[in-house]
């Protein structure tokens, strides 16, 4: 590697070891990381808006199917997986803050924390997912959904749309859920180079970038859970 | 610049600066990166284009003679989907909006070179899938994917060419906010939003079309692969789905997207009718504003690739209101390259050859555009070789022809060599003379009422003499196509040594060496000129060889 004259030229006296060569100063890379993490946020919201769209369709069309889907959901479990996720987004704000503040085990504990409760909405998750499977909701050959629309004792269940909510529902949570598996991913690797002090006042961009995801995911869930789980809910 | 020459007594380039694959395939330089999407994508160019001359040949004669019907259904589907997702949509912004935004703007890279690696390994993930699917028998949907054709009556690879889509799609999402990043962030001290070149605009309004519509393809992929997997009926009427919001969704992206092949070429045209006019462009502001004024409004009119879907007149009629408004700001830079060149000191070097073809092959592409935003003409029309007819004037008459202007100019930058100019210009004839061949006597075919997708005509068959004609230019066509690649590689080695600034044109990349350091520019540049000083600049373009 020959050494170039800009390797030299643009470099401030305090070293930071993670200011990348292709930037001339620490704000400025920190800023592109940012607006770099708030388009890719666009981008996310545009990838789940495909499917609100289409659920917000069927809704309209099916609304007393997707009310009937809707009541066979446990709201007990997907709203402690709400109060899970809310409680995940404080820890992973208490860890950037940790950062700014320089506390580095404060930022272990917290990542760690964060880490815990993804992983407990994930298994509550499961369950949902096993009591769906065994009760016979997964869209397929065995898929039977009998009962009658809420509110209209006489009207029967129509399966096909039906499985169109169930379709949703599960496409939907499982596209949320790999994002919580992503976000659960990243952060093992950030606690790993925080357990190695490398994240302080001077340098926190990738805790504060991952936090922004995570909350993201978090209002993703936010929406999913009354639009899934509280439908006709009075009747 | 003496640190920077090496013992041999050659310049160090970004070039000769490491060999070996390795610091090929895990370097994170974006010039190397464009050179690699430059190879990959012409690898597809031309297997797309050996798709498109097997069509041809096909329709040669009035009867499906040469293949069966469902083999030419592969043909034309992979033709599609191999020309709009592996060559059109990162032609131009992965190979010369990669290697020319940072030299452009005064940065020495883009914002996140790693992610731009990133992004040329996904795109080779997808051309993988994409030539698995193609060697394990193909396609036959018509590049659309239209459901439930997809997802219940066809029995071929549709779950790999989705998931190949669906990977490309997200190479090019990851271009695109490398490209929104670098241009908010790494400017060089002056370049303000008011001195950057209309590329870098262009390529600016074509990143936030790939940010904002590609995700929304990527999401209906994966309902149609999870249909298709699982049986389920999102798109299937006869499971209560509904077809029309899968044309919807698939729209949605697939219109704009057409706006993510042709802005980058609006971008390069502007530059070099500017260089070799040696002139200012004409309103700058309206030019750059008129960029980011199609991408705005080319999300607004996607339903009319459905006005015989069934859709409500009612919004078929705003859709085709809402279709016209795409004219203005696109006859705006039509009328302003014809300005910028109004009395300007034009030489007919060869990328400014190629530019006139855009200019005036982009308006025949525009004006036909009208036609079918047209309620009553596009029933006439819908699904006919005057479509076909339309969209290739836009897309290899107006793209094909701007990636190519942009190649041969900025040539000399990325390569350090200047290609034969008689050649070039040889090449650009007859890449304009096949093309009006190949598709003119398709718009004249389409109003008789020839339909698209059709192996056989054998029922008509006064349809052949315009459909020779078109076979015939498409094998010119082919000639002009396969010249440059040859004496582009031919000048690698042979060519003259070209100058820092071969052109006497304005702009930063000509400050820096042809070809460029690793890191771009030896000092920061800064910024204290307009874009397009051609008035400061004196020389003419020097006379070729």
């Amino acid at each position: 590697m020959h050494s170039s004259p800009l390797a030299t030229a643009n470099q401030p006296a305090h070293e930071n070891p993670a200011l990348l060569h292709h930037f001339a100063t620490e704000e400025q890379q920190k800023n592109a990381a940012s607006l770099g993490m708030w388009v890719f946020l666009a981008t996310e919201i545009m990838f789940f808006g495909g499917m609100f769209c289409a659920y917000l369709i069927y809704r309209y069309w099916y609304f007393g199917d997707f009310g009937a889907g809707s009541q066979s959901l446990s709201v007990p479990l997907g709203g402690t997986n709400t109060a899970v996720l809310i409680c995940s987004s404080l820890t992973v704000a208490l860890a950037v803050r940790a950062a700014q503040l320089g506390k580095p085990t404060t930022i272990v504990v917290c990542l760690i924390l964060t880490m815990l409760l993804g992983l407990v909405f994930l298994g509550i998750k499961g369950i949902e997912y096993h009591d769906k499977f065994v009760e016979h909701h997964v869209p397929g050959a065995s898929f039977n959904f009998p009962g009658h629309i809420p509110g209209h004792p006489d009207v029967p269940i129509n399966q096909q749309h039906a499985q169109i909510f169930f379709s949703l529902y599960f496409i939907m949570t499982g596209l949320h859920a790999l994002h919580m598996i992503v976000g659960v991913g990243l952060f093992a690797v950030i606690t790993y180079y925080a357990m190695r002090k490398r994240y302080g006042p001077h340098y926190y961009t990738p805790v504060e970038m991952a936090g922004l995801y995570w909350h993201f995911v978090d209002i993703i869930w936010i929406y999913l859970f009354p639009l899934l789980y509280l439908i006709d809910r009075h009747k | 610049m003496a640190t920077a020459v090496v013992e041999t007594g050659e310049r160090e380039t970004y070039l000769n600066r490491e060999y070996g694959i390795k610091s090929w395939l895990l370097t994170v330089d974006h010039k190397r990166i464009a050179l690699l999407y430059l190879a990959s994508i012409t690898l597809f160019f031309f297997i797309g284009g050996f798709f498109a001359l097997l069509i041809r040949l096909e329709l040669l004669t009035p009867a499906g003679d040469l293949v069966q019907a469902d083999t030419y259904n592969k043909l034309f589907t992979m033709h599609g989907q191999v020309m709009v997702f592996f060559f059109l949509i990162p032609a131009v912004p992965a190979v010369l909006g990669n290697f020319l935004i940072p030299l452009m703007i005064g940065a020495k890279d883009l914002a996140f070179p790693r992610i731009n690696l990133l992004s040329w390994y996904l795109y080779i993930i997808g051309g993988i899938l994409m030539l698995y699917t193609i060697l394990a028998g193909g396609v036959d949907t018509g590049w659309t994917f239209y459901t439930p054709l997809s997802t219940e009556f066809l029995n071929s690879h549709v779950i790999t060419a989705g998931l190949a889509v669906f990977v490309a799609g997200f190479s090019s999402i990851l271009t695109g906010l490398n490209f929104v990043v670098t241009t908010h962030r790494m400017r060089a001290p002056g370049m303000t939003w008011s001195r950057l070149p209309l590329f870098v605009w262009a390529h600016y309004a074509t990143s936030i079309i790939q940010l904002l519509g590609t995700p929304v393809l990527a999401i209906t992929l994966v309902l149609v692969v999870c249909e298709r997997l699982f049986h389920l009926g999102i798109f299937n009427p006869s499971l209560g789905g509904d077809p029309l919001l899968f044309q919807h969704l698939f729209w949605f992206y697939s219109h704009p997207a057409v706006y993510i092949m042709i802005l980058p070429g609006m971008g390069i045209i502007s530059e070099i009718v500017c260089c070799f006019s040696r002139k200012r462009i004409f309103g700058y502001q309206a030019m750059a504003m008129a960029l980011l004024g199609i991408a705005v409004v080319g999300f607004l009119v996607w339903a009319h690739h459905m006005f015989v879907a069934g859709i409500s007149v009612y919004a078929a009629i705003i859709f085709s209101l809402l279709s016209y408004f795409v004219a203005v700001p696109s006859a705006i830079k039509v009328f302003n390259w014809t300005a910028t060149m109004y009395k300007g000191s034009i030489t007919y070097q060869t990328p400014m050859l190629y530019a006139f073809g855009f200019v005036g092959l982009f308006t025949i592409g525009g004006l036909t555009g009208l036609f079918l935003a047209s309620l009553g003409v596009d029933i006439h029309v819908t699904d006919t070789y005057f479509v076909v007819a339309h969209f290739h004037y836009i897309m290899v008459g107006g793209m094909v022809m701007a990636y190519l202007a942009g190649m041969h100019f900025w040539w000399p930058k990325i390569s350090g060599r200047m290609y034969p100019e008689g050649w070039g210009r040889l090449a650009a004839l007859i890449v304009f003379l096949g093309f009006n061949l190949t598709f003119f006597p398709q718009f004249i075919l389409g109003y008789m009422g020839m339909p698209r997708r059709y192996w056989d005509y054998s029922r008509a068959p006064e349809f052949q003499i315009l459909n020779v004609l078109s076979t015939a230019g498409a094998t010119i066509l082919a000639v002009g196509y396969l010249l440059p690649m040859v004496y582009f590689l031919w000048s690698m080695r042979y060519g003259k040594p070209a100058p820092d600034n071969p052109w006497n044109a304005a702009g930063l990349e000509w400050t820096a060496p042809s070809p460029p350091t690793t890191f771009n520019f030896d000092q920061q540049p800064v910024v204290s000129w307009e874009a397009y000083n051609y008035d400061e600049i004196k020389q003419e373009v020097p006379v070729a060889q």
